[in-house]
């Protein structure tokens, strides 16, 4: 059976319960479930920031995230996979990023779902900027994600 | 060709996106930051440190050597900082 990936860029908050059921729901298939969350902090580098604002490349961001859940479709035995990501401002403790991977054993859903976020981080056409006392400032992107990335290029 | 620029080049530039014609001698997205930081005050700054810059050609990663010729959309970027 041909698995499709769920994945959408919205404004919106997303309920990470219910996109994990909608997942599974009515499946006798699936073993294992596995879900990161990326959490907005309230602080950046010792520094407290009142938002987050999340800006994209509309059309390339879907095109990116598409082509790396086609990846980990084709690298790993997966029964669903959701991939969530928010643009726009977003609060301390708000939600902004979600992977849901499902699998019949727990090793396929783990992996996929560290390299589908490592690859969110690194090449899918988004950006962050901060709003702190100083004034809003972009961040700036870490070498630690590209060498989170490539660990998982095939040799 | 249609150019976009996104997060801080499009703050330094001013504009998300404009029409070019550069120049036939113009012919990888390397060329191309070089010309367009030739042409004023908020480009150059824009495009002060090359070497930063990311971009992508009809929505796709693309390197600096990479052919401009035939390019609907040529986007220019900082390193990406989602997830």
């Amino acid at each position: 059976m041909t698995v499709a990936a769920t994945i959408r860029i919205q404004d919106a908050d997303f309920d990470v319960a219910r996109e994990i059921a909608d997942l599974s729901k009515g499946r006798i298939d699936i073993g294992a479930v596995v879900s990161f969350s990326g959490i907005c902090r309230g602080s950046e580098q010792g520094e407290p920031i009142a938002a987050l604002t999340l800006e994209h490349y509309p059309g390339m961001a879907e095109a990116e995230i598409q082509r790396h859940a086609d990846e980990a479709l084709s690298r790993w035995p997966l029964q669903g996979l959701t991939v969530i990501h928010r643009v726009g401002r977003i609060e301390p403790g708000e939600n902004i990023v979600l992977v849901v991977t499902a699998s019949a054993h727990r090793q396929a859903a783990f992996e996929a779902a560290e390299f589908l976020m490592d690859y969110l981080k690194t090449s899918a056409p988004f950006w962050k900027r901060e709003e702190s006392a100083r004034g809003p400032s972009w961040i700036e992107a870490r070498g630690h994600d590209d060498a989170a990335a490539a660990r998982w290029t095939k040799s | 060709m249609k150019v976009k620029y996104f997060a801080w080049v499009r703050e330094r530039i001013g504009k998300a996106e404009e029409t070019v014609e550069p120049p036939a001698e113009v012919r990888t997205v390397g060329d191309l930051i070089g010309w367009l930081a030739a042409r004023g005050e908020t480009y150059a700054y824009a495009f002060e440190k090359p070497k930063v810059i990311r971009a992508a050609i009809d929505q796709t990663h693309v390197k600096p050597d990479a052919a401009i010729l035939g390019a609907r959309e040529i986007a220019f970027f900082p390193p990406m900082t989602g997830g």
